[in-house]
């Protein structure tokens, strides 16, 4: 396990680093420009859809979903981060002390 | 200008604290995934990039090979290098500043220093208060997490598990919007669900985000919208 962490955490260090030492003028293009605001929202929302509606490799409806739920609601109310984050932990906590989803 | 950096301080220690809770289930499910406390503290302080850190577990723990926990987490990790070239122009650091602001470098540090487009003095405390704060707390979190896995039967029973993705919505939120954005997400989440039981762990992702990225290209999402 040791290799694999010290490997990704280096190549996570040399992908910040590196937004350092490209010269300005090489990704100051439209579609760079395009592809770097895009990025982030494709990958992060990807993960997202993962860790509500996916456990291992099966999709399932679990008391994940109803978390996720009440953080959408929150963001849509504008609360801060850390109501959204509490919200959605104590939500599923909830629903599955209730019994209601797994 | 007093008042500014007051409430630059307070946004920042607010982010550190939600972020500290969301580290706590990242401390707890690592090690719920097979890690050693050392290994899980090792992934808060080195890699420091929660998404990335997130990603190489849920590899792990669903039995998915070292390459593919590697692959995984690094590709999460390539929007850190477009967050890094945004903030060079705004930073300028130089010499050992410039390699500490590269660990900096995460969605929050960034998305905070982006409010005071213009100001520099303020991104510049925004950057540095966000990213010093999270780290403490990020950190901290991790810990508490980490060894409270051995306390706890479950960590799920306290609904960690749905802490990340509520997290990263939070982050994604104030991107989206645009209905390009707002495709690019929506395409992106189902794409990922779809595709998990046909391919092997960390797979999903790349797909799902290629598939993301092609989209906002095609629906023409603009540069200066964020």
């Amino acid at each position: 396990m040791w290799p694999t962490i010290l490997i990704a955490s280096g190549a996570a260090y040399a992908l910040k680093l590196l937004g350092y030492v490209v010269p300005q003028r090489l990704l100051d293009t439209p579609l760079a420009r395009r592809i770097t605001l895009v990025i982030p929202v494709a990958l992060l929302s990807a993960l997202i859809g993962l860790w509500t509606f996916v456990d291992g490799s099966t999709i399932t409806l679990d008391a994940r979903v109803p978390g996720v739920l009440a953080a959408l609601i929150a963001l849509i109310l504008r609360a801060p981060f850390l109501v959204v984050i509490i919200s959605a932990a104590a939500v599923t906590a909830a629903v599955r002390a209730m019994g209601w989803l797994p | 200008m007093i008042e500014r950096r007051r409430a630059i301080l307070g946004d920042a220690l607010a982010l550190g604290l939600g972020t500290g809770v969301y580290a706590v289930s990242f401390g707890a499910l690592a090690v719920a995934a097979g890690l050693s406390v050392w290994q899980t503290q090792a992934l808060s302080l080195l890699m420091f990039t929660g998404a990335s850190q997130f990603a190489l577990i849920a590899v792990v723990a669903s039995g998915g090979s070292a390459a593919v926990a590697i692959a995984t987490s690094t590709l999460v990790g390539t929007r850190n290098s477009f967050y890094g070239f945004a903030m060079a122009p705004v930073l300028q650091p130089r010499g050992v500043r410039r390699l500490v602001a590269a660990q900096a470098t995460i969605d929050e540090s960034t998305g905070m220093a982006a409010r005071y487009e213009g100001d520099r003095a303020s991104a510049r405390l925004a950057f540095w208060s966000t990213a010093g704060a999270i780290y403490v707390l990020w950190n901290l979190g991790t810990l508490v997490g980490a060894l409270g896995a051995g306390l706890i039967d479950d960590p799920n029973a306290f609904g960690l598990d749905a802490a990340a993705p509520a997290a990263f919505l939070a982050l994604v939120w104030p991107r989206l919007t645009s209905w390009p954005m707002r495709a690019v997400a929506i395409v992106s989440l189902v794409s990922a669900v779809v595709l998990a039981p046909f391919l092997a762990a960390g797979l999903p992702v790349l797909l799902a985000g290629a598939a993301g990225i092609v989209i906002g290209l095609i629906l023409g999402v603009q540069a200066g919208e964020d």
